[in-house]
Parts: C-alpha cells; sequence; structure tokens
C-alpha cells in the first residue's frame, strides 16, 4: 500500500438502536484503525448517538419527543427485544461478561482514532435538538450535500 | 528459543473482543521504530482474521504467528 493517497469510507448513521449503533462505531473504529479517514453523517434517530443527557425541545411536540426519546447514547434500546428497556439491561449485561466495550467507550475510541462526525442540521432542527445540546467532539452541523460529496470522494459508503 | 527474535515492545490484548485487538495494535505500531517488531498477544479468535487484514491494509508485515494454549501470539515489523 502506498500510503499516498488515503483511503475512505463515509456511514450515514440513521438508527438509534443500540446494535446498530454498536455496528456502526465498530466499523468505524476498524475502518479508521485500518488507515482509513472516516466520515460519519447522524441523521434523525441517529441524533441520539452525538446528544448529552439533557432535554431537549421547545415546542409541545419537540418536548414531548425529548421526553419519549430522550437521553444520550447510554438509552439507546436493542432493535429487538427491547420490552421497555429489560433488553438493554440484559444485553449490557451479556456484553460486559464476554468484555466487548461499551457504546460510549466505542464512541470515544472513534473520537480518539481521528473519526469524523457530523449532525444532519435538518433533522436537528425538526427534533429540536440544538449544536449545544449535543457533544463537543460533533465536527459540524451539515446537510445532505456535504454527506453526498464525502460519500462520491469514498471508497465504501455504509448506510445504518 | 534460539531463533527468538528481537521484540520492541509487547502488547497484552488479552480478553479483548472485536474491533479492540486490531484497533490496540494500530493504535501501539507506531511505538516501535520502523523495522522493529511488535508483539501482541490477543485471546479473541477473530483476531486470527483481524489482525492479519489490518497489516494488509496498512503495509506492515506478520513475521511470526504462533499459538500457545488459548494465546494468539503475532509478531508484527513496522515496515513504514
Amino acid at each position: 500500500m502506498s500510503g499516498d493517497l488515503k483511503k475512505k469510507v463515509s456511514m450515514v448513521v440513521f438508527s438509534g438502536d443500540m446494535d446498530k449503533l454498536f455496528a456502526a462505531f465498530i466499523i468505524a473504529t476498524t475502518a479508521a484503525a485500518q488507515g482509513n479517514d472516516v466520515v460519519m453523517f447522524f441523521t434523525f434517530w441517529g441524533l441520539r448517538a452525538l446528544k448529552k443527557k439533557v432535554p431537549t425541545g421547545q415546542s409541545l411536540f419537540g418536548r414531548m419527543l425529548g421526553m419519549m426519546y430522550g437521553g444520550d447514547i447510554n438509552r439507546a434500546t436493542p432493535s429487538k427485544m427491547s420490552f421497555g428497556g429489560v433488553g438493554r439491561w440484559m444485553f449490557k449485561k451479556m456484553m460486559n461478561a464476554r468484555n466487548v466495550e461499551s457504546l460510549p467507550n466505542l464512541r470515544q475510541l472513534a473520537i480518539d482514532l481521528g473519526v469524523h462526525m457530523y449532525g444532519c442540521q435538518m433533522s436537528m432542527d425538526v427534533m429540536e435538538i440544538p449544536r449545544e445540546k449535543m457533544i463537543d467532539e460533533v465536527e459540524g452541523c451539515v446537510g445532505a450535500g456535504f454527506f453526498v460529496e464525502q460519500a462520491s470522494n469514498s471508497d465504501f459508503t455504509l448506510f445504518i | 528459543m534460539a531463533d527468538e527474535m528481537k521484540v520492541d515492545m509487547e502488547l497484552d490484548l488479552k480478553g479483548l473482543l472485536c474491533p479492540l485487538p486490531m484497533v490496540r495494535v494500530s493504535q501501539n505500531i507506531t511505538n516501535v521504530p520502523v523495522g522493529g517488531i511488535l508483539k501482541a498477544v490477543a485471546t479473541d479468535p477473530g483476531s486470527l482474521a483481524d489482525i492479519p487484514s489490518w497489516a494488509r491494509s496498512t503495509g506492515h508485515e506478520i513475521v511470526k504467528q504462533e499459538q500457545e494454549g488459548t494465546d494468539f501470539i503475532f509478531y508484527i515489523k513496522r515496515l513504514k
């Protein structure tokens, strides 16, 4: 490998499900470790992965959403067998027993490896999640145009 | 062992699961000089595929690989 032209990976993280976020962050950290430039674009439910543990929303519906779908990355529930939080508890226990990294740790690892994280400005507006309620490491709040440009220059692109 | 090679750094990856063994190797390869050897000891069977893949895509070389009990031992030469 010449190493002159850096390989690049871009990902749309649409889901806020615990299991899918695991997949997203495991692939992102792996790709970064293998020398790829990695861009993650978080949109809609995926914004949970970047949110701080603070209440969100200004309008009635916005606050309702913030209450019903509140919390940070730790509150993500699995896409199957959620059982109102029991599934999350069970999977955390099972993963802990196997020494799998937690989601916040994987996200931190991605940050340490230089993975670039962007929030989707339009979903942030719709869901009333402003920039200051997301973690400081978010590099910017951007639109689909930015992502498509990144994806066009990538070696592979994923939608999770 | 007579053909014991000079190891510049040893990395204990026991108990770590995907993707951490490979990620830790990638984070530590720069701690050995170019041409030096990083010895990594993992227990995750997935690392048998992952660490060689990492080496191929980043341009480093696994000069020796062995197994002792449940330990998978990689001798990785930093090439750049």
